[in-house]
């Protein structure tokens, strides 16, 4: 253990997951995000409050909006931001995920933003490290910046989120952003449903504090919010469903299922988009529905609010 | 000549599990026998030719028999554990490098076993390269020294092969030992089914997967005759098969370990490698289950299950890391918390480490009776202190008991006559 680095750093914050955090830390990051995001909308001057300080997004996992998103975070901080990718890496040479990532701690970067594959990896990071640890996706277990964005996107377009009816559909078995919404939504007050087949359902889900569906126009009546989540076909180990087709015809969100949720409704799905399996086309492109689009931008804006948050430490509300 | 050697542990509160009796008394042991046990084992007029050693009330019991042990480390560190955890027998496990398939690889391993502390006996691989595919040379190799035939970590998947295996073992009388776990049900499974696997993300091996192959195994003990032995069972629904198989007078027995019955899935907690197991952790009420089990007698057996692996092997994500704990030093303040706090009398605990793997194996030792080989263990039921892997004999640590406050604690062991471990003061 690089213990100079640790006095030196005596405490350290973490995102890991959404589970555990209170009402008003979440508040506090949402409010900070949505600072920034009106900032950067209305051309006003953002401080580099990262200026001099490196991050670094190691990522064992393909993805391009989340470490996209989490550069230009990060650059719009000031930060020097450099990405390790798994082909780069020399995970592949036999070296351990605590072996690249103490080699990378001892470059003393401020935040460790880190995707990988096995549900845990990023906790087991944080104890391993000496600087922050922000999860940006761990196997099936969360992705709270995700669930983040999801809130503030929701808060803006609705006002608030509190009391919403947020239904969940797709894939929550393997879903790390299902898990993390379902917490945050839960611990601000909304009401969350999921919908999907049994075969995509974990074992238990009720006891998240979420109402279980298999129909989703049953899932969806009277919804503020459908969220879709993509089919995940890269986890899949067996046949959890028999084909895509039979999948959009009962779970693919269409016009005709759209209907039975609130005339308002808002649409939500956290890409990459498998249309005609999950989402209809029309229905993704719709500007009035679909705030598709507002969650890529508002994802920019709350990971500069926690690159912020935990780089600085500060002390904004409660957080 | 230490044939000769008389030696008195006078003083001792005498587990029997044969008899069932906890009661004060003595043993007597002349060279590697014992020679008598029991409140007048030793005459006081005997003295002069004999070596006392005063147990100040402390227990002794015949020294255990864990059948269920890797080598995951040098035999030397492994029987060095074994010793300190009052283990006088390890049966080692066929799964090392090579496969244990072969009647040179237990010659090998009796070889090694000369200069070891403890006794050291091997179960072979009931299939060739533990492949479930081809039935090993069950009849050779028991002949050679091979006390069970089991795949270890590997279930014997192939109802056929299972089959033909307790069929051909009932010519040799050979015990076989299975890994009761549907393989299909529990692949890329890493925890227990259930409310936690689903918070952590992680994919969970349902209690179903136990208690299909134990039953699937029944029917086959039932076709064939064979000797079945369900090495480590861990779910309600398992202990119920076993129990039912018993009452309608099927001859099964089956083992556990404590990790097993002394945590639950919630010992994962926060993706703590040192709590993955095969089988895994299970529910609160399958802790509760298995202990009901050991009370009322379903369950024969306890084993360690001692699995040493290294930092390296489990400082991975949970998925990566290796299941298996270390347990040899841990047996015995575990299966205290059994006897201390949910009254499981000492008496069976100490039945399921000594006479029950004795007589499942053919093993001589386990028992306090005249010309039994003079294996023995003193502990002290009551001292209380905290579990510290660092004081481990053995070179792994991977325990998940670590911090844990634990009761009892070996104070000598004894084998063949001679003392191969003795904490300060003993």
């Amino acid at each position: 253990m690089n213990t100079l680095s640790e006095q030196s750093h005596p405490t350290h914050r973490h995102l890991i997951g959404i589970e555990g955090m209170t009402k008003p830390e979440i508040a506090a990051l949402l409010d900070l995000g949505d600072d920034y995001l009106q900032r950067y909308r209305d051309d006003a001057p953002i401080d580099k409050v990262l200026t001099d300080r490196t991050q670094i997004n190691l990522f064992f996992e393909d993805s391009t909006r989340t470490r996209t998103s989490f550069e230009l975070a990060g650059k719009r901080l000031g930060a020097n931001v450099i990405n390790m990718s798994v082909a780069s890496s020399s995970i592949k040479k036999g070296e351990t995920l605590i072996d690249t990532a103490m080699t990378l701690n001892a470059m003393r970067p401020s935040a460790l933003v880190v995707r990988h594959n096995a549900s845990g990896a990023a906790a087991l990071l944080a104890q391993k490290v000496s600087c922050s640890v922000i999860n940006a996706g761990d196997g099936s277990h969360e992705h709270p910046t995700q669930a983040l964005l999801d809130a503030l996107t929701i808060r803006r377009r609705k006002g608030r989120i509190e009391g919403q009816v947020v239904a969940i559909c797709g894939d929550i078995l393997h879903s790390r952003v299902a898990r993390s919404n379902i917490h945050l939504l839960n611990t601000m007050g909304a009401r969350v449903r999921v919908v999907a087949p049994p075969t995509l359902m974990p074992p238990f889900a009720e006891h998240l504090g979420v109402s279980v569906h298999h129909d989703m126009r049953e899932g969806i009546a009277g919804a503020d919010i459908v969220m879709m989540l993509r089919l995940q076909t890269e986890r899949m180990h067996g046949a959890y469903v028999p084909s895509t087709s039979e999948y959009f015809r009962f779970y693919g969100l269409d016009a005709e299922k759209l209907a039975h949720a609130k005339g308002d409704a808002l649409i939500m799905h956290p890409g990459p988009m498998n249309r005609g399996v999950e989402i209809d086309t029309v229905i993704a492109d719709d500007i009035d529905r679909s705030a598709i689009q507002d969650q890529v931008e508002t994802g920019v804006a709350i990971r500069m609010a926690c690159l912020d948050a935990l780089c600085n430490d500060i002390a904004r509300g409660t957080l | 000549m230490s044939a000769q050697s008389r030696t008195a542990y006078i003083n001792a509160r005498l587990i029997d599990p044969v008899a069932g009796t906890d009661s004060l008394g003595s043993v007597l042991t002349i060279g590697d026998k014992i020679w008598a046990a029991g409140p007048d084992a030793f005459n006081e007029d005997d003295h002069d030719n004999t070596d006392i050693v005063d147990c100040q009330g402390k227990c002794l019991s015949p020294g255990f028999i864990d059948m269920h042990v890797f080598l995951g480390e040098s035999l030397e560190a492994t029987t060095r554990a074994a010793a300190a955890g009052g283990v006088t027998t390890v049966i080692i496990q066929p799964d090392m490098d090579p496969v244990l398939d072969q009647v040179s690889l237990v010659d090998y391993i009796k070889r090694q076993a000369r200069d070891a502390v403890v006794r050291v006996r091997p179960m072979a691989a009931a299939t060739k390269g533990m492949d479930g595919v081809e039935m090993a040379e069950i009849g050779l190799l028991k002949t050679a020294g091979a006390v069970a035939f089991t795949d270890s970590r590997q279930a014997i998947q192939k109802a056929q092969v299972m089959r033909r295996i307790l069929t051909y073992a009932t010519a040799h009388d050979a015990l076989i030992v299975q890994h009761a776990e549907d393989g299909d049900l529990a692949d890329g499974g890493v925890m227990n089914e259930g409310e936690v696997s689903t918070r952590l993300g992680l994919p969970g091996i349902p209690a179903e997967a136990e208690v299909m192959m134990i039953e699937r195994d029944l029917h086959l003990v039932a076709m064939t005759g064979g000797r079945y032995h369900a090495a480590m069972v861990t779910t309600a629904k398992g202990v119920d098969a076993i129990r039912r198989a018993k009452a309608d007078g099927m001859k099964v027995s089956c083992g556990t370990a404590p990790p097993y019955f002394a945590l639950n899935e919630l010992a994962v907690g926060d993706y703590r490698t040192f709590a993955r197991l095969s089988p895994p952790l299970r529910t609160e009420d399958d802790r509760r289950a298995v202990i009901a089990g050991l009370a009322d007698g379903t369950i024969d057996v306890i084993v360690s299950a001692h699995d040493p692996h290294s930092e390296d092997e489990k400082r991975l994500p949970f998925s990566f890391a290796a299941p298996g704990v270390v347990g040899l030093e841990t047996m015995l303040p575990m299966i205290m918390e059994l006897a201390l706090g949910d009254h499981v009398p000492l008496t069976r605990l100490i039945h399921a480490l000594t006479v029950a793997p004795a007589s499942l194996l053919g093993l001589s030792g386990g028992s306090l009776a005249k010309g039994a080989p003079a294996d023995l263990t003193i502990f002290d039921p009551n001292i209380s202190y905290k579990i510290t892997p660092d004081n481990f004999a053995s070179s792994a640590k991977n325990s998940p008991f670590d911090g844990r406050p634990a009761q009892g604690r070996v104070l000598k062991t004894i084998v063949a006559g001679k003392p191969v471990f003795a904490a300060k003061g003993w």
